[in-house]
Order: structure tokens, then sequence, then C-alpha cells
């Protein structure tokens, strides 16, 4: 359908000229990790440590009458066993409130259950024994009675009156007047614009849909795991996988009673995350085993236990309506939505009314969603939370409607675009967005133009995520031989220390190759927020920008001092300083400035601490091509390609393989995906054979067009790259398979059998 | 139970372990021979992050038990790249950007590895059907694949 370099593009609109940025260096980290090298949560062990294992409960809604841990205490190299009591009590009211809630007392409760388990898997109590073997058979040992209740495995049976509360004295926020009855729904949420109402009024044409989709998980390859060693000064290290040290340190402060100073907490490298690692589930329970037994302890989850208890996102049903004039003007929108929580509430569905219609520019529109608890693991976050359930229901509908209409469905979405002064759902006024050009950039691809054949279909869908900025740190320290070390505090979860040491080559003028990024403890480096929302090149990147520009400032001071003239006769051109005063100084490289730094004022270094703000909002369209066997129902991805504003591909290689990768998951949410539990509420897909996530076979390559409208709030245009891909494709996927097959597939995952159903219904 | 003491070759060094019965040949090349460039992410061989070669067969060492490597020749990650430099397919992984997070990547390169010493000259679709017993959720195979087909190239000479 073309060659590689009409699939595959870059489209700049920025017109900026740079030396480093975009181009495609091997990753600093490269080499250690295509020999092994690379130590993961898992590989780094301790003198003399023991081994730790979880008891977790086999009923998903149960009261915890009593714990017997005698036995196992009696097995022959158990150390220490733990259960909730040994964890100190949290005030119910201790929590952040942001976009998502975050309480302590559920996160305490979730990481090891008190009176009451929420979910099969949910950890009941913890062993360390001198071996894994030894361990696992104390696990065995240890008693727990439990009295058994009926469990809510999903949000109709959540939502029904008399069902069973899983939270007693939970009653519904943000509904007036307030409930007194405790319920399942923790929360509504609401945004509008206009007047909904009169919106529809106005419509000449009206398409209305029902749409759901199943609990997924992150599927990150690499199991959770730490090492956690505390000594009897009661200073703690904990090293573990996860997507921000100085969340692992706060949490583990928090729920073990801690300060923050007693615990140094060292990122392993992370074998995936996808959002899933920002919160913490093992390191807090290593830490009070490692009190008691008074040894390190390693902890260790199998892929059994991942499933079961950590992860997931959250199912959702949503309800779409759309209004349009006949010539394809949207008029209206309303969308309401219920998301499963999981077993304590806080699921994203706040964000999901905030990003649906987003793509659009739309005047009316009411957005409604409900936060629900049921026997299943907290939701965590996952890539964009929130946003792929909301756009999988709102680009169906806009699907439905481009057929009811008789518009093509790239038409019906270049006439309703959502460009810089729309304003958004959620209240701001668009700046400068790529939205339009990622259209026209559909519009040209050669994806479009490849005819279809029998039982072929094909799908668009556009999808939108915030990305965000917040606290960052970076220092850039220049060696006494002129090379450099950049560091920064954020886990590098996808080539983000590439990112990093282009951004430093750039202000400093040097090579890449001469330049080390590396990713500090919470010790070697001041506190940065997580890697997660998409904000470690934008955020991180500003705060290594800027500490390379201090590292500039200082040096050209030192080249004025060596020189002996004034400040500003001092510039900065090439990785050299020059005088501008005279033409008898030769320029000064970075070496030459460092070599003599003993006599210039020692070391030079160069920092920055910055709440970085001007995130870039990012947009997504991608198209996909299926062909469904409708004797089967099996559905095979024939072609896809991926279009997204990134502001600006730092290093386009990386940048494409987000696109690639969130597009990989997002087919996998809507083909095959889903947590599959028995009545009694126990989770029956616990592996990769029957959790099955997309592998090698299942895809086609996957082409990338990398669009580059600037971010204004970055001085490279970054916009942040990680979330918008998985957003479109569970509609994208969804759009073509209902055009392949002539009927509307508005529940995920689309799997054979279901396909099936729906076609034969259909006859 | 006594432990059982086993003789093998890993990496063209005769090694010898001592192990338990459950114990997995993961388990050991991991916990007792510090070799962990061979990952766990699934102990049930859905996710090939442990692949190795056993007598020049591609398997899952997680599916091996320790007590069958026994006079067995095993070739495992760390065994793939010289002192002197990166093999092939490591470089072409390198240069693709073939890997995000890294953790299913020692898996993809033994297998790999397996892959064009059984067929040189893979197509796009073989080379797919071969790994896809090796789980990626970073890449969406894309990079890897292309990864794979420069470094078969590259090793035919072509």
């Amino acid at each position: 359908m073309g060659n590689e370099e009409e699939l595959n593009r870059i489209i700049d609109y920025s017109g900026r000229d740079y030396k480093h940025i975009g181009t495609r260096p091997v990753r600093p980290d490269g080499v250690d990790k295509v020999t092994g090298r690379a130590n993961f949560g898992a590989d780094f062990d301790m003198n003399g440590m023991l081994h730790g294992r979880m008891v977790r409960s086999p009923h998903a809604h149960a009261k915890i009458k009593s714990i017997n841990v005698a036995k196992a205490l009696k097995l022959e190299g158990v150390k220490a066993v733990v259960t909730g009591k040994d964890f100190p009590a949290i005030d119910p009211s201790d929590k952040i409130v942001g976009e998502v809630v975050v309480s302590f007392y559920d996160m305490s409760r979730n990481v090891i259950a008190r009176d009451k388990v929420y979910y099969d898997g949910h950890a009941v109590a913890a062993v360390a024994a001198t071996s894994p073997q030894i361990a696992e058979r104390a696990a065995a040992l240890i008693e727990v009675e439990y009295e058994v209740l009926k469990p809510v495995m999903n949000l109709a049976e959540a939502m029904k009156k008399n069902a069973p509360v899983l939270h007693k004295g939970m009653t519904t926020e943000g509904v007036e007047p307030a409930p007194k009855k405790s319920s399942n729904i923790a929360k509504r949420a609401q945004f509008a614009l206009g007047d909904v109402e009169a919106g529809f009024k106005k419509a000449e044409v009206i398409v209305e849909g029902d749409y759901s989709t199943q609990t997924v998980h992150q599927g990150y390859i690499e199991t959770h795991a730490c090492v956690v060693s505390l000594a009897a000064d009661g200073m703690a290290t904990v090293w573990s996988s996860s997507q921000g040290q100085f969340m692992v340190r706060a949490m583990c402060a928090k729920l073990c009673g801690m300060d923050n100073s007693k615990i140094k907490a060292i990122p392993a490298e992370i074998g995936g995350g996808f959002g899933g690692k920002t919160v913490v589930y093992l390191e807090p329970v290593a830490m009070m085993l490692a009190k008691q037994s008074g040894k390190p302890v390693k902890m260790v989850m199998s892929r059994d236990e991942v499933m079961r208890a950590t992860g997931p996102t959250s199912g959702g049903h949503a309800r779409c309506k759309l209004g349009a004039l006949n010539d394809g003007t949207l008029v209206a929108g309303e969308l309401e939505m219920e998301y499963e929580a999981g077993a304590f509430p806080g699921s994203p569905v706040g964000l999901g009314c905030m990003t649906g219609f987003a793509p659009y520019n739309m005047t009316d529109i009411l957005c409604t969603g409900w936060d629900v608890v049921v026997n299943r693991p907290k939701a965590a976050a996952y890539r964009a939370p929130g946003a792929p359930v909301a756009a999988f229901a709102v680009e169906s509908a806009m699907d439905e409607l481009a057929l009811k209409l008789g518009m093509d469905p790239l038409q019906l979405r270049i006439k309703n675009a959502a460009i810089e002064g729309t304003q958004a759902p959620y209240g701001v006024k668009f700046g400068r967005i790529g939205n339009l050009e990622n259209l026209r950039a559909a519009e040209e691809h050669p994806h479009m133009s490849v005819p279809l054949g029998p039982n072929q279909g094909r799908g668009i869908a556009s999808g939108f995520w915030f990305n965000i900025g917040g606290t960052s740190s970076a220092e850039v320290m220049i060696n006494e031989d002129g090379t450099v070390i950049v560091v920064t505090g954020n886990p590098d979860i996808g080539g983000s220390r590439a990112s990093m040491a282009l951004m430093a080559a750039e202000v400093l003028g040097v090579d890449v190759s001469r330049i080390k990024p590396l990713v500090a403890d919470t010790e070697s480096v001041a506190f940065s927020a997580l890697t997660g929302g998409s904000r470690v090149t934008f955020a991180t990147g500003k705060a290594v920008i800027e500490a390379a520009e201090d590292a500039v400032k200082d040096m050209k001071r030192r080249a004025a001092k060596m020189w002996d003239v004034e400040l500003d006769q001092v510039e900065w051109e090439n990785g050299c300083a020059v005088c501008i005063e005279t033409d008898k100084h030769k320029p000064l490289s970075i070496a030459d400035i460092a070599k003599k730094s003993d006599r210039t004022g020692g070391a030079i270094s160069g920092k920055a601490n910055i709440n970085a703000q001007g995130a870039g909002p990012a947009f997504g369209t991608h198209i996909c091509d299926v062909e469904i066997d409708p004797e089967t129902g099996f559905v095979t991805v024939l072609r896809y390609t991926a279009i997204q504003d990134v502001g600006k591909a730092i290093h386009p290689s990386y940048v494409e393989g987000q696109m690639q990768g969130g597009a990989a998951q997002g087919i996998g949410w809507a083909l095959n995906e889903e947590y599959v539990y028995s009545d009694e509420g126990q989770l029956l897909n616990t592996g990769f054979l029957d959790y099955r996530v997309p592998v090698c076979s299942d895809l086609p390559m996957i082409n990338t067009v990398v669009v580059e409208v600037p971010n204004p709030g970055h001085p490279y245009g970054v916009r942040g790259v990680g979330e918008v891909p998985i957003v479109p494709p569970l509609a994208a996927v969804a759009n073509a398979v209902s055009r392949a097959a002539g009927v509307r597939m508005g529940h995920l995952p689309i799997s054979p059998p279901k396909l099936l159903a729906s076609i034969d219904e259909a006859k | 139970m006594a432990k059982h003491h086993v003789t093998t070759t890993i990496n063209g060094d005769r090694t010898e372990f001592l192990c338990d019965t459950e114990q997995t040949l993961l388990d050991v090349l991991r916990d007792e021979l510090g070799l962990t460039g061979s990952k766990e992410g699934c102990a049930s061989g859905d996710c090939g992050a442990c692949s190795v070669t056993m007598n020049g067969t591609l398997v899952c060492s997680c599916l091996v038990l320790a007590a069958e490597a026994q006079d067995a020749k095993f070739e495992t990650i760390e065994g793939v790249a010289s002192a002197e430099e990166l093999h092939p397919i490591q470089r072409h992984f390198l240069q693709e950007a073939a890997l995000q997070c890294g953790i299913c990547t020692p898996g993809f390169i033994v297998a790999t590895k397996a892959l064009l010493e059984h067929n040189p000259d893979p197509t796009e679709t073989e080379a797919r059907y071969w790994l896809a017993g090796n789980l990626c959720r970073c890449t969406g195979y894309d990079k890897i694949i292309k990864a794979v087909m420069n470094a078969a190239a590259e090793m035919r000479g072509a």
C-alpha cells in the first residue's frame, strides 16, 4: 500500500532546526538491556536476606474472623509472620484529593486486609523464611477463618437497591440531597457545557447507544518485586521496581509509620508499568517482615498474584447520545458512565467524563460518571486512565452518526474537530493543538486508499489526553574531563534517559555520547513526582533543560574568569564558550573549562527544581482495517495506522514505539482481554495463557505518523506521548469490525463467540 | 530431602550446582548461579522471558526442572555477546529501538537467535509465528520484527 517512508512519517510544524533533538541515537541503557545485565526488581539480592510470601484470600468478599499463625511460626526456617494488626492504624480522613482521590486508609487496607477481604487474592498475612520454598510452605500453614459474604461482581449487581454493601457507612458523594443510606456507589461526577436539552432540540439527527468494556490488566511482563532492609537503627533501604522511588518512599513511610528520612528508595530498572506501578503492594509488607525478623526481605509476586491483586483498570458501562444537523455539525452530546472502582472507591470515571468529547467542538454537552465499588481488585492507573472507555463510547457513536448521515467518518470528524480556542468539556479553552492536523494526515495517508475486500472493514477513531507537568528535579554535573552526568528522579519506563540526554546535548552543544543520564535514588536527587501522566519528557525534560542552562551559565562565568573579561563578553556556541570582545581568545570547550575548574571555583554543575506548568494537551487518530471470519467470528487486524500530535519528538523511535505499543494494548482490550470470574468471585484466568495479550502473530506492522505541532509550554515543543495512543484503538477496532459485520459491536472484548452471536442475531 | 547434584554446561562453561527437586532451571539460573538475564514473567511457559536453548532447542527455562539439566548444554542471554562485540541481533535491536522497558528483550534475543539458526531467511510471517511465544507489552512488536529481519539479512550477508 506504499513504501515505508509514505507509511511512517514525521510532519513538522515547528520550522525549527535542532542539532540533537529529533535524532535517533542508541539508548544509553541499551547494551545492558540486550545483554541481560540490566537489574530489574527481582534481580537484586542482599546478603542474609529472607524470602517473603503473601497469604491471599480465596474469597471475593468475607469477614476475617481469626488468623492463626502458630503453625507457620513453628516451621523451621520461618523468621517472621505479619498480619494487618501489625500495621499502624490510619485515619479514614487521611487522603490526597486530586483528579483521583488517594486514600491512605484504603491503601493500607488494600496492601493487607484488616477486618474484611474485598476480592479474590486480597492479602491477609505474610511470612518471611530462609528460602522461597519454606516461605511457601509456611504460607499454607497460616489458618484464616472467614465468614463468607455474597460478592458483588459487576456494575449492575453493585448498583441494585438491595445489593450487599462492601463498605458500611459509605454513601454516594456528589448527589443532592446527600443520601444517608450506605451504597456501593461512591461518587457522582458531572461535567457540563451549555444546555444539552436545548442542543438536542436543534438536532436533526440523533444516535443513541449502549456500550461496555471489561476489566483489563496493564499486563506488564515484570511482576512486582522488592528487597527491603531495615537496620537496628531504624534506617531502611527499599530496592524496588516502580514508577516512582519517591512515591515508594512516601507510601512506605505512611503505611509503616516512619519518617521519609529513614527510608532510602532505590529504583530498579522497571519492566513495564503503564500506570500499574504508581502504587505499592509489597514494599510496606516487606518492611514489616524486615522489622520483625531483623533481616532483609525479598518479595516477588507470581503472575497469578499480579492478575488477582494488582492493577487492573475499570470495566465500564456507557450510554452515549449525539445530536447533529443534517450537514454533520454536532449540536449536542450526552454521556453517562459507570466505572468499576474495584474494592475501594476511586475509579477514573471523572477523567472519562472530561475526555470523551474533547476531540470535538461542541457547545452543549453533559457528562455524568458514577464510581462504583465491586469485589474486584482496586483499580490502578492504566495509560490515560478513564479515557479509553469514554472514547470507545463516543467514537462508536460518531461512527453510528456517520452511517446514519451517510457521511465519511473522517470528514465528520474533520467538520467538528476541536481546534485552538475550542472550549474543552473540562473547562479550559484549548491553546495550540494538533487535532485537525492529525485528521488531515489521516486523510492523506495511503492507508485510506487501500481497497477493502469482502468481510473487511475500516474503522477510524480519535482520542484525547491532557498530559501533565508537575514537580521535577534535575542536576547536570560536568566531570573533570568534560563529560556530563544528567541526574533525574524519574524511573525510565520506555527510553526517557535517551530523551534526557538529547535535551541536555541540545543545550550544552555536545554529542549525546558524552552525556550519561541516570535515575538516582531518593537521597541523591531532589524530590520528583512519579513517572506517569505522560509527564517525564515534558516536565523532567524541562528540568533537565534548565539544569543544563544553569551549568552553561556557570561555565560562561568560568570562561570569563579564565580570560579575565566581563561575563557579558562570553557567549555559548556549539558547546564552547566564545569571547565576543576580542578574537585573541580561542573558544573554550566544556573539557577545557572543566580541566581548569579547580582554578575557577571548583566543581561545575547546574540544577533545577521546578513545578512544570504548560503541559500540552494531545490528540491521536487511528485507522484500523480488519477482516472477519463469518464462520468463526475470528477477527484479523490487517492494517493499522496511528497518527498523533506529539508536539516534538525528542527521540522519534521511542515516540513511534509508544504509539505502536499503545495501539497494540488497545487492540488487545478490544478483541481479547477481560477478567473472567466464577459465580463465587474467583478470578479464573490468572495467567497469560487464558488472559491473552496480543502476541507477535496477532498483529500487523503498525504505521505511525508523528505530527509535530509544538507545545508553546515547552522550550522544544514537547507534549508527552505515552497515553494518547491507547485512547482511540478500542473504537477504531470496534468500528472496523462493526462495518465489516454490518452490526454494531458495542460490547468489548469482541471475542469470536460474541461476534458470531451478533452476526447470527442480525441475520 | 537431599539435594540433587547436577553437572551441566552453560554458555560453554562446565557448571555444577545443587538443587531441590521442585526447583526449575530458571530458579537455579537466577537464584543459585546469579545469571539473572533470564527473566520470570509467568513461570508457566506463556511469556518466553526466560527463553534459553537446551541442546540447541529453544525452551522456556521455567518449564525445565533443574535436575533435568544433567549433561545438557545450555545457552542463555549471558552467552550471546562476546567480550569484544555484541551479536548482530543485539545490535539490530538497539538500532531499531526494538525495546522499551527491556524485560522481555533477553528472551526475544535468545529466541531470535534460535530462529535464525533454524531458518536464516524467514518471512515476516514466519518470524512472527516463531516469536509468538515471547510476549512484549511495550512495543507492539513492530520494531522487534524490523530488528529481526535486519539481523537476518546481515547474518546471511544479504
